[in-house]
């Protein structure tokens, strides 16, 4: 599709403007109309397809009142009408399919963490109101100690349904929701089990399943008194005799416990609470602000370990972009000596910590660390027993090293680059004018390199930042701190610590690792943005 | 960040991106009783069941043998063991799980605590089920789930190295290192978490245990035990058996390398689970499954997992569902034919008796008929932490075992609240 290619004419008074205007835009649709109509069709069709989804998916949604994002989806199919349908807008013809992807995959990622970081997402918390309630009324539902079992059929009268019991001395007697058991003397049997009863329709298997929703949730009174409790079925064929500890009062938004007489009301963070703090088991998920940041600062046994991971994070992030940087610029600049003899041989071996998969590295080296049966001490230090791993000193020490191995080939790549790219005329110059060898890297080559390096570092640096994989394999971020209330060790980083206050053991809180995860990404960023800012200094030497 | 998305999230970017998913709403079922079609007509309910790829070729039969009888679909959907427990938990609220899945026993606190799970009523047939695998499913007084099998650990001998597995511990180490191999007994550990799992059954020896237990066999939260008298003799042993005393217990022998060292002949005693015994009989090694040695003097049980069927609370069809549980699994012929696609004991007594003519099965299931159920409350999460930390700082030696071991109860009791 191209745009009209009508030059703009000179200036002319503002009404013939106005017409060159309608006559421009009147020329594009025809033109557009014209130049291919068999384009201009398979387009409206792909639309008309989009279209039709997008509007059954906001019906859906609507449906599951899903209100804001059935208002995203109504928004961007909007945004995709218009620019297919009006003339020019010829960038956005071509980058709105990767607009799309980049919001579905990347921008909507990162907005619904967000949400969670305001939300008590987690354990205990992970669904709506109504099914924390339906789900503390199904499990309160007590079976009364040492009760019999009925065998049951559902009959149906007049559109309600009935259960159709046999009592353990062999009668039948006849209930509904509204009505207690009542005997139901001419019940007839078959297999020892009441069947049929005159007048009323017995249910079959696949009207049984047909109506589950109903019949599960069904309540027959045992007797007029309702300390008796009630008769309910789980499958369709026996019913038991259940009493509710748990009643809940839709009116008052209350959950009453019939046997303390314990009154439960909602106490605004997704949890039923009695007057005295005593909560009940299964809340749900709200809305709770900033808790999860403000739980992350000044929760002692939060900020301790979160402010000592903090620290080790960039301690970790920088050494480890220092180490590598250093040995692999000295290799560079070792092996791209003229006198050096078979550099390539070198080169290739320099490579190869480069080649392994990380986490094949790092699971290996954790083997090697081993106290008592690792290479490390077995072989290279005679049998020693040092406990690299299980201090947290020399569990930091031993991801440097380790990361220091898996990092220096790249540094070695990059900084090769750099240094050829080094004209010889520039370091000749500074040799004729009588600078040393030390004076030619620390003022010529040094600074040119880093023009090209810099970047590369900040990428590393932030790669390192959230290295999870090292960290993960290597170490589990063990030692683990004994004062922490969070799962936690000496050598996690940031990344890894949200990991396990996400996904692992019993407490999940995805509510405070998805906060962690902002607080990283701010980190990140603002990292990222001044060091960026420092390299523009850089660039003005060339 | 992995997010989990809820569906109706999913659908709307599933078409903003033009991706065609048509996911149909299902039909809600009406309060009116529809009582048209005859007895012969397929239902319309269908069951979705997550299993993994062992347990759904077990099941291929019965889904087939329900739908023949009952007319309802049952659908195996296969997953893998180590993801069913949280995508049930993240599926479950927004409507879209399964009806039933797999799982372990253990699960069962965290699963009520989010309102996930619904208990199934066994009545009568829990009569039927091995003891510990119903008090294994019973939280609160009523059962949240089918059991199907039981694991445990047990020792495995190597029966070129050793002819037998004395009654107590120390007996077995005078055995075991008089066989004159490199390890008189071997069990997995990790430097830095120990591994209380393993260990339990030594300190139920001495007559202690994690939590106190209900009448019923559930576990009571406010009943911290594991700091008494029976606790402190087990922490003394620790010490007594790791790196400042016999050695025996070596923090850095992991269970890689435990599992290494029998399959090489090296030890004549490994302290595992059924999990390790077909490596070792691949290994060449003649393998035989005893009881667990006292160390204290006591019952050496250790802990039971109870392999269960679970019911989502969230499921439109609780009542075939629970159908097909109590009716259909728990049978002899779908409990052995799930034991013979796992290899563990079955938890429905017919079945598990049948299993037993099998030595290997026959030793676990001995020591297994006096485990203890693993706790299944949620407060058991913060346990394990402090238990295996300091269990590993026992058996490194160099403190007070009893004060460790007290500042251990106390430190979790305080997480406990």
């Amino acid at each position: 599709m191209t745009g009209p290619t009508i030059a703009a004419p000179p200036t002319r008074a503002p009404e013939d403007r106005a017409a060159a205007r309608r006559r421009r835009r009147a020329e594009a649709w025809a033109e557009a109309a014209g130049a291919g109509w068999k384009v201009w069709l398979v387009k409206i069709v792909c639309l008309g397809i989009i279209d039709a989804m997008a509007v059954y998916a906001i019906l859906v949604l609507l449906t599951k009142d899903s209100v804001v994002i059935a208002a995203v989806v109504a928004l961007g199919i909007l945004a995709i009408n218009v620019v297919y349908l009006k003339p020019g807008l010829l960038p956005a013809k071509y980058l709105t399919p990767g607009l799309v992807f980049l919001f579905v995959f990347q921008i909507f990622v990162v907005l619904y963490c967000i949400y969670i970081a305001f939300t008590n997402y987690g354990s205990g918390h992970v669904s709506t109101k109504d099914d924390a309630v339906n789900a503390l009324l199904i499990q309160n539902q007590q079976r009364v100690e040492d009760s019999a079992a009925y065998p049951m059929s559902v009959l149906e009268k007049d559109g309600a349904l009935f259960f159709l019991v046999t009592t353990p001395d062999g009668t039948a007697e006849i209930g509904s929701a509204d009505q207690p058991l009542e005997a139901a003397s001419d019940a007839e049997f078959t297999g020892g089990r009441a069947a049929t009863l005159p007048g009323y329709t017995t249910l079959n298997f696949a009207q049984l399943v047909a109506n589950q929703a109903t019949i599960s949730s069904m309540a027959v009174p045992f007797s007029t008194d309702p300390n008796d409790g009630t008769l309910q079925t789980r499958d369709g064929s026996t019913a038991y005799q259940y009493v509710s500890t748990l009643v809940w009062d839709a009116a008052a938004g209350t959950m009453t416990n019939t046997q303390t007489g314990v009154v439960y009301t909602d106490n605004g963070n997704g949890s039923f609470a009695s007057a005295d703090g005593q909560t009940l088991a299964t809340g749900w998920q709200v809305w709770v602000g900033v808790d999860n940041f403000v739980r992350a600062f000044s929760t002692e046994s939060i900020r301790g370990p979160f402010l000592a991971v903090l620290v080790w994070t960039f301690v970790f992030a920088i050494l480890s972009v220092a180490t590598t940087f250093a040995l692999g610029l000295f290799l560079a600049i070792v092996f791209n000596d003229p006198r050096m003899k078979s550099k390539k041989y070198y080169r290739v071996i320099m490579i190869l910590p480069y080649a392994f998969p990380a986490f094949l590295s790092a699971l290996v080296w954790q083997g090697m660390f081993n106290q008592d049966f690792g290479f490390i001490n077995q072989s290279i230090l005679g049998g020693a027993s040092i406990p690299w791993l299980q201090d947290p000193l020399l569990a930091k020490v031993s991801i440097l090293v380790v990361n220091l191995w898996l990092g220096f080939p790249y540094m070695f790549l990059v900084t090769t680059g750099a240094i050829q790219a080094i004209p010889d005329d520039i370091q000749e110059a500074g040799r004729v004018d009588g600078a040393g060898v030390w004076q030619i890297f620390r003022h010529i080559k040094f600074p040119l390199l880093l023009v090209s390096v810099a970047p590369l570092l900040i990428s590393s640096f932030a790669f390192n930042f959230n290295n999870f994989n090292l960290i993960y394999m290597l170490t589990g971020g063990g030692p683990r701190f004994a004062d922490a209330s969070i799962n936690v060790g000496a050598s996690d980083i940031l990344i890894s610590m949200v990991y396990k206050v996400a996904f692992v053991g019993a407490e999940r809180d995805y509510g405070l690792a998805s906060a962690f995860s902002i607080i990283i990404f701010v980190l990140v960023a603002v990292i990222s943005y001044l060091s960026f800012r420092q390299t523009k200094v850089l660039e003005e030497l060339n | 960040m992995k997010v989990k998305k809820k569906g109706a999230v999913a659908l709307g970017l599933l078409v903003a991106s033009g991706i065609l998913a048509l996911a149909g709403c299902s039909g809600s079922t009406t309060a009116q009783p529809t009582t048209s079609g005859d007895a012969q007509a397929a239902t319309s309910g269908e069951l979705t069941v997550w299993v993994d790829a062992d347990r759904a070729r077990a099941l291929e039969d019965v889904a087939k043998k329900f739908e023949q009888e009952k007319g309802v679909k049952v659908n195996l959907v296969v997953k893998d063991y180590g993801k069913i427990r949280d995508e049930f938990t993240a599926q479950v609220p927004t409507g879209k799980g399964p009806d039933i899945t797999i799982g372990g026993h253990d699960w069962i606190g965290a699963f009520v605590k989010d309102g996930i799970v619904a208990p199934v009523e066994l009545g009568d047939k829990a009569a039927d089920f091995e003891k510990v695998a119903i008090e294994a499913v019973t939280y609160d007084g009523k059962t949240y789930g089918l059991p199907y099998a039981i694991e445990n650990i047990a020792v495995l001998r190597n029966t070129a190295l050793a002819d037998s597995t004395p009654a107590t511990y120390d007996d077995m180490i005078a055995k075991g290192r008089a066989a004159g191999t490199e390890y008189p007994f071997v069990v997995g550990l990790d430097p830095q978490a120990s591994d209380p799992y393993h260990l339990y059954p030594f300190q139920t020896s001495f007559g202690t245990s994690v939590f106190g237990r209900n009448a019923d066999g559930s576990y009571d939260a406010s009943k911290l035990s594991i700091g008494d008298e029976g606790g402190q003799k087990f922490a003394a042993w620790l010490t007594a058996q790791g790196d400042t005393g016999t050695k025996v217990l070596n923090l850095n022998l992991s269970g890689d390398l435990a599992k290494e060292a029998f399959n090489a002949g090296k030890s004549p005693y490994f302290l595992t689970g059924p999990w390790n015994v077909a490596d070792a009989q691949k290994a060449g090694i003649d393998v035989a499954v005893d009881a667990i040695p006292t160390a204290g003097g006591g019952d050496a049980q250790p802990f039971a997992g109870v392999q269960t069927f679970f019911v989502s609370a969230k499921s439109a069809n609780a009542l075939i569902a629970n159908e097909f549980l109590v009716n259909y699994i728990a049978t002899a012929d779908v409990q052995t034919a799930l034991f013979k696609a796992g290899g563990r004991p079955p938890a429905l007594t017919a079945a598990f008796d049948a299993a037993k003519s099998d030595p290997i099965v026959a030793g676990f299931a001995e020591v297994g008929a006096n485990a203890v159920p693993m706790p299944s409350i949620p407060q058991m999460g913060s346990v394990w932490d402090d238990w295996g930390k300091t269990e590993a700082a026992l058996i490194k030696g160099g403190g007070d075992p009893a004060a460790q071991w007290t500042q251990m109860a106390d430190s979790i009791a305080a997480k406990l609240g």
